[in-house]
């Protein structure tokens, strides 16, 4: 403290400086327009701007909570971890960097995976968190993938994935890139048994992700302004070495060229898929009107 | 410097420079130099010992895109009776990275594809640096389905820095190329079998390497990223791509251990290059053994095993 500050009546003085009533974090600001946001609404919002409805990262566990029937949710293969097969280390070990994501998001790896119903029907959900290391997909990925995938196959459920990644994860070699088959495989089993599956592309998806599980969706839909692409713009620039057109690589570029079905609000969602599954299930999937069964 | 001979081999390039030098000497002159050339030569096979006994897997990385390194048109040439290249993806364009087609191999039919290397800059281009586009992709999507239709084994070789990174791959759909050929190659209901010649550059390897059987040669590299690629990104200087190739685990031993080969192909001190025939009858012989096993098999067996194979592939615990 100063000497001035020394001489203030206590009353006057604010001690410290930063202390502040308001807990932290309850403001935080749109990654688009700046616009401050309350915390909360924005949450109950999915994420999205409400003012120029931005679609800001969701946390994985979050998304499938609100995507799936409240209550109705279990977890698949939870308990599985990563290891460190290649003993890999560049600036910093491997497995500190699964330490500190793993600190940081308060999950083991990089997907979760749910069973649960959507809007009464039994439907199995997984999702990325972008946290972990960048939602890159190693052995754990792969593996929960798969399992999901064959929990879908022993249910004859639908499978949806949000993905949002950087792509294969570099600290565990080849393992990760044969991900990229064993993902593909599994959805391949599921095609043949005629098992919907729905991708859906949100910001970013990039990579080994986006060249397998990624754009195998027997509908793949994108959230609007998300980057989804094979290589990141940085390696494109640097080798055809010119400045990519604005929009590249964005969700209404995919859209455009017939990569992906539609471009979906992250508040519709949960209907547009719901009604989706409906169609591709031959009409069997019941409908609900505001919670109650109606025969289809 | 001379460019045929990489870093590590500059001494050995020496020598031979020494040797050809001599021999232009002798045959203008009437004095015997044939006694120092010996000396000379076995002087080099001493040098080549030496450096191929430690090789490091930057230095593996490097001699897998050695420039002298045989491509996959070399070695059709030397492994199939037969071959008629077949074009096209039917759709957008015929892919100079990826040649594919109809071969007759030790008196059976097989389909073949490969990723394919320039040699000199007027073919690097042409082949596009064997950095295959979607439509490459979709060509060999287009002949896998061909081999299923006609029962007819697949045999694929890999030699890619990777899928091309570039504005039109990108709008042509790169990723799903990649993504539907790992998927069909999953379920396709013939044998398959892939070899791994060079380079192998992640997705856009993997792209044509999905197989019941996958085999590597010696001084061949397969990785998830190239290690300039990791170095830049893990460390930010691409000048750490040798740390970075030894971390990733990408040399033939390594990744045999880690149960993702299932066979190497030995070469020869030096490298393929050294003595191209004795390699391609080293894939030719592996091809044919494991053709011969995949062959008993029936469909649904092969097709099972291989999506068992393809499940396993991970290593986390529980």
């Amino acid at each position: 403290m100063s000497w001035f500050q020394k001489l203030m009546p206590a009353r006057i003085r604010t001690e410290g400086g930063n202390k502040r009533n308001v807990p932290e974090g309850l403001w935080t600001k749109c990654n688009a327009c700046s616009a401050v946001l309350y915390r909360p609404e924005l949450e109950r919002n999915l994420a999205v701007c409400p003012k120029c409805h931005s679609h800001m990262p969701l946390k994985a566990r979050v998304r499938l909570e609100s995507f799936l029937d409240p209550g109705s949710t279990r977890e698949l293969a939870a308990n599985l971890e990563p290891k460190d097969p290649l003993k890999f280390r560049d600036s910093k070990k491997y497995r500190d960097r699964i330490t500190a994501a793993q600190k940081s998001t308060g999950e083991k790896d990089a997907l979760i995976a749910f069973a649960g119903t959507l809007e009464g029907s039994e439907t199995v959900a997984c999702a990325f968190e972008f946290g972990y290391m960048g939602g890159s997909m190693g052995s754990v990925v792969g593996e929960k993938f798969a399992r999901a995938a064959e929990e879908c196959l022993r249910l004859r459920a639908p499978l949806v994935c949000f993905s949002a990644t950087g792509g294969a994860r570099m600290q565990e070699g080849l393992l990760s890139l044969m991900q990229m088959a064993k993902t593909s495989a599994v959805l391949g089993q599921m095609a043949e048994q005629g098992i919907p599956y729905i991708s859906v592309l949100t910001h970013p998806t990039t990579g080994g992700v986006s060249a397998s599980l990624g754009m195998l969706g027997d509908v793949n839909i994108a959230e609007p302004g998300a980057l989804i692409g094979f290589a990141g713009p940085r390696v494109i620039e640097q080798t055809v070495r010119e400045k990519l057109p604005e929009g590249f690589q964005r969700s209404e570029f995919l859209l455009e060229k017939g990569a992906v079905d539609m471009i979906v609000d992250r508040r519709q969602l949960r209907e547009e898929i719901s009604g989706l599954l409906r169609l591709l299930s031959g009409g069997r999937r019941p409908k609900i009107v505001s919670g109650e069964l109606v025969a289809s | 410097m001379n460019s045929n001979y990489l870093d590590f081999e500059q001494p050995i390039a020496e020598l031979q420079a020494k040797i050809d030098e001599l021999r232009n000497v002798g045959s203008d002159n009437a004095i015997n130099l044939d006694e120092e050339i010996q000396r000379l030569q076995s002087k080099m096979r001493q040098k080549i010992k030496g450096i191929f006994k430690d090789l490091t897997p930057w230095q593996i990385s490097q001699l897998s895109r050695h420039p002298l390194r045989p491509y996959t048109l070399d070695y059709i040439e030397k492994i199939f009776d037969e071959f008629h290249e077949l074009h096209g993806d039917r759709a957008f364009a015929d892919d100079h990275a990826i040649v594919g087609g109809l071969a007759r191999f030790r008196d059976r039919a097989v389909m073949f594809i490969g990723q394919q290397k320039g040699r000199d800059t007027k073919a690097k281009v042409f082949r596009n640096f064997g950095m295959p586009r979607p439509e490459g992709y979709r060509k060999a999507l287009r002949l896998m389905n061909m081999a299923a239709r006609f029962h007819l084994p697949l045999v694929t070789f890999i030699d890619t820095p990777g899928a091309y990174p570039g504005v039109g791959a990108e709008e042509r759909g790169q990723s799903e190329a990649i993504a539907k050929n790992l998927q069909v190659m999953s379920r396709l209901p013939v044998p398959i079998v892939c070899t791994i010649i060079g380079e192998g550059g992640s997705g856009g390897a993997l792209a044509i390497g999905v197989g019941d059987r996958v085999n590597i040669l010696e001084y061949s590299t397969y990785s998830v990223i190239s290690p300039e690629g990791c170095a830049s990104i893990l460390w930010k200087d691409a000048a750490n791509a040798e740390d970075a190739a030894t971390a990733l685990g990408i040399t033939s031993g390594r990744l045999k251990s880690l149960g993702l080969v299932d066979e190497i192909i030995a070469e020869p001190l030096g490298g393929a290059h050294k003595e191209p025939d004795e390699v391609a009858k080293g894939i030719a012989d592996c091809i044919e053994k494991q053709l011969n096993e995949l062959e008993k098999k029936t469909t649904e067996q092969l097709v099972e095993e291989r999506y068992r194979r393809l499940l396993a592939f991970g290593e986390f615990q529980e």
